[in-house]
């Protein structure tokens, strides 16, 4: 659901504020493919790995979950709505149930009204030891619609 | 006394040599400088981790490896450096917002991964977002506590001092064979 209040964050003029709650099951042992699948409103992402990605040169992965989508005011829109850090090490199977955002989905403007396409995806930046950084998407997204009207009851 | 005077004389010759050759060695250093700020298009290519605001993944003294390609999209996750304007001192965060425009006007927000919080604090006064002009680079490859010695450097001048004093000296007094 969404509300358009005074983006609380930084700039003072109102513009839409959304939030997506959601499911994450990840498995990041072997491989770079994910998979979304959409629940009503709740969100599985299952990561199905082909190779191991933590290698002796991987010292940590940092996964972030981004929404990304178009509006009137601007072309294109990215918002990182939730990260984590996974060092080699941890336990690379993720279940994350229910989670909310992390940070405040703010749009600039008012373009989640009525915005039937928000794709979110998983990505993830490898940090290794010593060398290149680089950035691997997750293959596998899920289109988030949102509703035409402004809720204006039901708090967070 | 002849001989004392040839022996000064040649003295003088090989210290002028050893001059050139260092002066050769510096501008050589220089060109690869200037080199590799034409080749990444970034004013700063490398740069040293100056914050533990981006640990776990670097810490102070590491460090990172620049580019700026103009045509590089700015995409949320990417790790950025930046300057605030007025500032000279390069912040290395990660863009977490991004809101592009049809004609390529970017606007994006930066926060720091060991941060609570975003980069607003750490805009100029009234400024909400970053710009293209902010940038100095990305972070493209990363070496770990290389960059220590210039931390040190800066913290202690005296040893700056010192390495200088023993570099010079080094070079005025080796003999080439």
């Amino acid at each position: 659901f969404r509300k358009n209040v005074e983006d609380f964050t930084g700039p003072r003029e109102r513009s839409d504020l959304g939030f997506v709650t959601f499911d994450i099951t990840a498995d990041i042992l072997n491989g770079k493919n994910a998979r979304l699948f959409k629940y009503n409103m709740v969100f599985f992402l299952t990561l199905i790995h082909l190779q191991s990605i933590f290698d002796w040169n991987v010292k940590q992965l940092f996964l972030y979950l981004s929404a990304e989508y178009s509006t009137k005011n601007n072309a294109l829109n990215q918002v990182v709505l939730w990260d984590k850090i996974m060092l080699r090490g941890d336990n690379p199977r993720l279940s994350l149930k229910d989670m909310k955002s992390k940070y405040f989905f703010f749009d600039d403007g008012n373009g989640l009204k009525g915005n039937r396409n928000i794709t979110l995806t998983l990505s993830w930046n490898v940090v290794p030891n010593a060398g290149i950084l680089p950035l691997v998407t997750g293959s596998g997204h899920v289109s988030v619609p949102f509703p035409d009207t402004y809720e204006t009851t039901k708090s967070y | 006394m002849d001989l004392f005077g040839d022996l000064r004389r040649m003295n003088k010759r090989q210290l002028y040599y050893q001059v050139l050759n260092f002066a050769m060695i510096v501008s050589s250093a220089l060109m690869i400088w200037k080199g590799l700020i034409v080749v990444t298009g970034s004013e700063s290519p490398i740069v040293v981790v100056l914050s533990g605001s981006m640990e776990p993944a670097f810490h102070r003294g590491d460090l990172l490896f620049l580019t700026n390609f103009h045509n590089d999209p700015i995409r949320a996750g990417e790790i950025v450096v930046f300057k605030v304007e007025g500032r000279d001192i390069p912040i290395v965060h990660r863009v977490i917002k991004v809101h592009e425009k049809g004609n390529g006007n970017i606007k994006f927000l930066t926060k720091g991964d060991n941060n609570e919080v975003d980069d607003r604090g750490l805009y100029k006064e009234g400024q909400n977002w970053l710009e293209k002009k902010d940038v100095v680079g990305r972070a493209r490859g990363f070496l770990p506590y290389v960059g220590m010695v210039t931390i040190i450097m800066n913290d202690y001048p005296k040893f700056k001092y010192a390495l200088l004093a023993v570099m010079g000296a080094y070079v005025l007094l080796k003999r080439e064979s």
